[in-house]
């Protein structure tokens, strides 16, 4: 087969906002072998039922996650920082608007 | 930490209906197991493509044509995101289309079956993606995260391709002598290798206690097929047609319905190669293949020399 | 010819323009070079199916003998299709198909864009939507050829035979028939030979872009208008009619 060696297109990772004013989600990935085309691959392939309205393409390889490893000592410390959401604050009846 | 820990651990949280992500910790086993099951799962959209786009050209109404490239081209999307879902555990496409091409993947074999009317466009939408979406359902919530995300996706627009076929069948029922034959002729046909497609029996399939215990599967294959056959049935009555199956009854005790025998040694014979139709599927995959190699490569040179051109 | 008459005959040829070449390109759903482009190139397919529909169904109407789109699609004969021969070549490796898409897209958006100025509602109607269609296409189109021009030498070369070979149905383009010639002196669509200063600067522009050659002039082939065809159509046209041949009058 002709095919062993081929080179693949770069993998990239597809975000979209579904209208105006909301964040730009992931939706998957698809190949493609350069940025133009990645853009229009994605309205092809991840809009075709009008489920976009702007779309981000990033290439795989630019991304950096943190490690599933630091999962503790990223997140955990967050759980215990009660006094951050307004429900801690226990507001007498009567007042508003706050 | 040790190896025997680290599994206890990962059980542990698939037991507690955790998802696993890419960069989890998971046993080689799991990531075998998912990249097989995943890329079987994709081959089977793309090979899938060619019983029905063998009728595209033919389709017998504008509005029809439309319905059927559209549902096609929905396949190809299943692929991608499929192959997509396998990449995240460290494998390329092309080495997965390979693997496919050199006949070293497998696909599910309900697509080895010819085309022979449009009425089995019908009934591949009715029959076949039904009982996908039986299967599909289910692996929404299989544990492992981008497979599970991508089945979400998948089962949002496969419900379209269920109706449109069963639509395909409703119309040639009522329609001529003529035409409500062939309609009965594809059930008669596609019925039984639809109801193969949920595989083996559970105390004869290879990988199914494990992907139950992994959570990949969420049901057994008998369970599955039961659902379907229970499911089906009254569709196809409530269209006048009849299930080819001497044996099928309903059973007032068991609330299911209970039915025949499937010759498992045709099973066995295409997933060995031996179907109608093993052999076309693969030279038309690879000609695709092979006759896109030129494209491909193109579309990489040229975004190098963009790149070079940019850089300077 | 009165105008009613030339306007069922355009909005025929639009239609019969929009079908075939759909067709042709919906022959790469599921053999096309990466999943990527099997859902691109079907993407375009289904836009010119659509607008074929809504042609055929206006034709009908204008007609007013009842007929509906799928009377006209699928029961009339290759003699009487009127779609330019550069539609119904075959597919052709996928250079062919991306030149011939090109080469007719950018025909095909100047033509929509007079178009949505039509003194014809319905025309106007439909080509408002099939505009910002075909500008995609066009763009698809331009940017694979590109590609194809400044990417190998193997690509440069399938691009460049099958300019070579296209180019000869690109001049029916721009000719008006007697129905054309009504409509436009009417105003309701363009003269033909005013698209021909867009088309040749689109063309220009990405061949030059693509480092690809411009054949000359030379002969022209031409007779698609007036239903004199090369011998791809009537093949076509028996593969996509077999059913309602076979089995006249019944709903599918």
């Amino acid at each position: 087969m002709s095919t062993t060696n081929e080179k693949d297109w770069p993998l990239w990772e597809i975000f979209l906002q579904s209208k105006k004013g909301l964040d730009h989600k992931h939706v998957g990935s698809l190949h493609a072998a350069d940025a133009r085309m990645a853009v229009e691959n994605a309205r092809d392939v991840y809009t075709r039922r009008g489920e976009g309205n702007s779309i981000w393409a990033v290439r795989a390889s630019d991304i950096h996650a943190s490690r599933p490893e630091d999962q503790g000592e990223f997140f955990d410390p967050a759980d215990d920082k009660v006094y951050r959401h307004p429900t801690f604050y226990p507001m007498p009846e009567g007042v508003k608007y706050i | 930490m040790p190896e025997k820990k680290q599994e206890a651990l990962f059980q542990q949280a698939v037991d507690g209906e955790q998802k696993v992500e890419p960069r989890d910790w998971m046993p080689e086993g799991y990531r075998k197991n998912l990249i097989r099951q995943i890329s079987q799962h994709a081959h089977s959209e793309v090979v899938g493509m060619l019983p029905e786009g063998n009728w595209i050209t033919r389709a017998p109404s504008l509005h029809r044509k439309t319905i059927l490239l559209a549902k096609v081209q929905d396949e190809a999307g299943h692929g991608l995101y499929l192959y997509s879902a396998a990449e995240t555990l460290g494998i390329g496409r092309d080495e997965l289309i390979d693997q496919l091409l050199s006949g070293k993947a497998k696909y599910s074999s309900i697509f080895n079956y010819p085309t022979l009317t449009w009425a089995d466009i019908g009934a591949i939408g009715w029959l076949v993606d039904g009982a996908a979406i039986i299967n599909q359902v289910m692996l929404t919530r299989t544990s492992y995260g981008p497979y599970s995300r991508a089945m979400v996706r998948i089962c949002k627009e496969e419900s379209f391709h269920n109706r449109q076929g069963y639509d395909i069948l409703m119309t040639l029922s009522k329609g001529t002598p003529e035409q409500k034959a062939m309609a009965q002729d594809a059930l008669d046909r596609w019925w039984w290798p639809s109801l193969m497609m949920f595989g083996p029996s559970d105390k004869d399939s290879p990988h199914s206690a494990q992907s139950m215990q992994w959570k990949i599967k969420r049901q057994g294959n008998d369970e599955l097929r039961q659902v379907f056959i229970d499911r089906t049935v009254p569709q196809a009555e409530f269209i006048g047609l009849k299930v080819p199956d001497p044996k099928l009854k309903w059973n007032e005790q068991t609330q299911h319905y209970d039915w025949g025998e499937i010759n498992w040694e045709e099973f066995n014979q295409v997933i060995k190669g031996n179907g109608p139709c093993n052999a076309e599927r693969m030279a038309a995959r690879r000609k695709a293949h092979d006759d896109g190699a030129w494209v491909r490569e193109a579309a990489l040179a040229h975004a190098e020399k963009k790149n070079k051109r940019n850089a300077a | 010819m009165n105008q009613q008459e030339a306007l069922f005959r355009f909005a025929l040829r639009m239609g019969d323009n929009a079908l075939v070449l759909g067709h042709r390109i919906s022959e790469w759903c599921g053999h096309a070079p990466a999943l990527e482009e099997d859902i691109a190139q079907t993407n375009i397919a289904l836009d010119l199916i659509g607008q074929a529909r809504n042609y055929l169904t206006y034709a009908g109407e204008v007609e007013g003998k009842g007929r509906k789109e799928d009377d006209l699609a699928y029961l009339r004969d290759s003699r009487e299709y009127i779609n330019a021969l550069i539609t119904e070549q075959p597919k052709g490796d996928f250079a062919h198909t991306i030149v011939r898409s090109f080469l007719w897209d950018a025909f095909h958006r100047p033509l929509l864009n007079a178009l949505a100025n039509s003194s014809d509602e319905r025309l106007k109607g439909i080509a408002e939507k099939a505009v910002k269609e075909v500008a995609y296409h066009l763009r698809h189109s331009s940017e694979w050829l590109i590609r194809f021009g400044d990417g190998t030498e193997e690509s440069h070369r399938r691009a460049q035979t099958a300019l070579d070979e296209l180019w000869r149905f690109t001049g029916e383009l721009f000719e008006a028939d007697e129905a054309e010639q009504i409509l436009a002196k009417e105003g309701v669509i363009p003269p033909l030979e005013s698209l021909k200063a867009e088309w040749n600067a689109t063309v220009d522009r990405v061949l030059a872009e693509a480092t690809l050659k411009r054949p000359s002039e030379g002969w022209m082939a031409s007779g698609g208008k007036k239903g004199v065809h090369t011998e791809h159509l009537s093949l076509m046209l028996a593969e996509m009619q077999t059913l309602q041949r076979s089995y006249p009058g019944v709903e599918w």
